[in-house]
């Protein structure tokens, strides 16, 4: 089956502007990001709030391919959204990225 | 048979062990006994979220009842445990069942400390959810409340008076603030700030008196002083709940006295949370009592993997945080075992401490600020604890180089 739901890609950030290994907060149209850069050099985007309390993830640490929620340390594979365990139960949602001309879009549905 | 788990308290600690016992393959039965009529929720928001939500607040659960069914979790709500008979291996309740185990563990927390005081019957504490909404009616705008206690709880509720319009005066006993847990000049900051919100802080103050007046009350200083007000909330410490321990004989000392791995003097008897103090060998096998959310959480982990016979020791390193305004604080590890102090900037009018012992081992770390400024740095500094990192002092004070980059070293 093919997806017929439209993607809109939105400029979120310059590649550069985030460390490897590291994360960074990107708000649009009301609502909140997290947007990712990978140990090795790969960028992924999710929800920006945490699924157990609503606290901002871009505040958290970046450990190789996990996010750790910087209240309850609430853990999740950002490249997924797959949450890791207590406190956490409910997955991140996910969105598709590309890199274009040096910028980050993202994929909004 | 199939073994048999009893955990009394249903609180962060005994929740989170019934559900690790389950996430670590136990197939026994889980019985977990609460004496407050909610499911298991969290304590964190009674100080903040709960206290200024627009609309009726409800605890945070952290247990569903799906959750408890799926898990096969028996969960005792309303149910006060009045006896442990550690010979017959049974836990007595209030409405006369018996319970029998093979092993038990107590997360029985603790209860505010009690202002002994004249006058001092209508003063308010938290601890549960029904404290919380009681608290709350009383927060509204104009009114004066009086805070007795500079910790943590006083602060937290100091902020969520201010924020929900109150009137606010803080009366701490000590010369500062926080002065059981927090560095000197962390603890002048957080000052600082609760003074630009108008809170008045009054420091190094006796109380002689409460005087109940018509709606409210007068607080009569040593140094001789009244203030009148409206609603007084202490927040002055607490008191682990040993009773149910000390009666069937268990040690105490500052708590449930428990090793490390958070067995009590009976082998078949843990403890886990804010009822039990335990050794620390990351700090030379000092013995701590840690009233914290993620301490509660860590052992409840960790006393279900031990209930069930692992025999690794208890390594975390302590961490806690705490609300205030629009800022965090936060510790991790014990600051008063370092020696020296270096600070490191982050940005923004924003700094944290590292703390230090002779050899450079770092032991602590404490910053106060917005989360996003300091949330990433403490993090870091809790596994160069953890990992008994010796960073140099000038590594560390230099704000050039990433904190990440030490772990790696």
């Amino acid at each position: 089956m093919t997806s017929t739901i439209a993607v809109t890609w939105v400029d979120a950030c310059a590649a550069d502007e985030i460390d490897e290994e590291d994360v960074i907060r990107f708000d649009h149209a009301g609502r909140t990001f997290a947007i990712f850069r990978s140990p090795d050099d790969a960028y992924f985007a999710t929800d920006g709030l945490c699924t157990h309390e609503k606290v901002h993830l871009a505040d958290g640490l970046v450990m190789d391919n996990i996010i750790e929620c910087p209240k309850h340390n609430g853990r999740f594979d950002y490249r997924t959204g797959a949450a890791k365990g207590a406190p956490v139960c409910v997955d991140l949602k996910t969105y598709p990225v590309r890199i274009e001309k040096g910028r980050v879009l993202i994929g909004l549905d | 048979m199939s073994e048999r788990i009893v955990i009394i308290g249903a609180g962060e600690a005994g929740a989170r062990a019934a559900m690790a016992l389950r996430e670590n393959g136990f197939t026994g039965s889980v019985t977990l006994i609460g004496d407050e009529p909610h499911l298991p929720y969290e304590r964190p928001p009674l100080s903040k979220a709960v206290l200024n939500a627009v609309d009726d607040p409800a605890p945070a659960f952290i247990l569903s009842e799906a959750t408890l069914t799926e898990h096969d979790i028996t969960l005792m709500r309303g149910t006060v445990v009045t006896a442990i008979d550690r010979a017959a291996h049974s836990v007595t309740t209030s409405d006369g069942a018996v319970l029998a185990y093979d092993r038990l563990l107590l997360a029985t927390g603790a209860r505010p400390r009690r202002l002994a005081l004249p006058g001092a019957d209508g003063v308010l504490y938290l601890r549960s959810f029904s404290d919380a909404l009681a608290l709350r009616s009383h927060l509204t705008p104009e009114r004066r409340i009086v805070l007795i206690g500079g910790g943590f709880i006083g602060l937290e509720l100091a902020a969520a008076a201010r924020m929900r319009g109150c009137a606010v005066t803080v009366i701490e006993m000590a010369p500062r603030l926080l002065r059981r847990a927090v560095p000197e000049a962390i603890a002048a900051e957080v000052a600082r700030r609760h003074a630009a919100e108008g809170v008045r802080l009054i420091l190094g103050a006796g109380i002689e008196a409460i005087e109940a007046g018509a709606g409210g009350a007068t607080i009569r200083l040593a140094q001789g002083e009244t203030i009148a007000c409206d609603g007084i909330i202490a927040g002055i410490g607490a008191i682990p709940e040993t009773a149910l321990a000390e009666a069937a004989g268990l040690a105490i000392d500052n708590g449930i006295k428990a090793d490390e791995h958070l067995r009590t003097s009976d082998a078949d008897i843990f403890a886990a949370g804010d009822c039990c103090s335990f050794p620390l060998a990351l700090y030379g096998g000092r013995r701590v009592r840690l009233e914290a959310w993620r301490n509660a959480q860590d052992q409840g982990n960790h006393a279900a993997r031990a209930l069930l016979g692992a025999s690794e020791p208890y390594a975390a390193v302590p961490w806690f945080w705490s609300d205030q305004y629009d800022a965090t604080l936060q510790i991790a590890g014990l600051p008063d075992e370092g020696t020296q102090t270096v600070r490191r900037d982050l940005g923004e009018d924003c700094h944290m401490l590292l703390h230090l012992a002779p050899d450079n081992r770092l032991v602590a770390a404490s910053a106060f600020g917005p989360n996003g400024r300091i949330a990433k740095d403490v993090r870091i500094a809790e596994m160069l604890i953890g990992r008994q990192a010796r960073p140099s002092p000038a590594d560390v004070a230099n704000a050039g180089l990433p904190l990440k980059r030490l772990l790696n070293a």
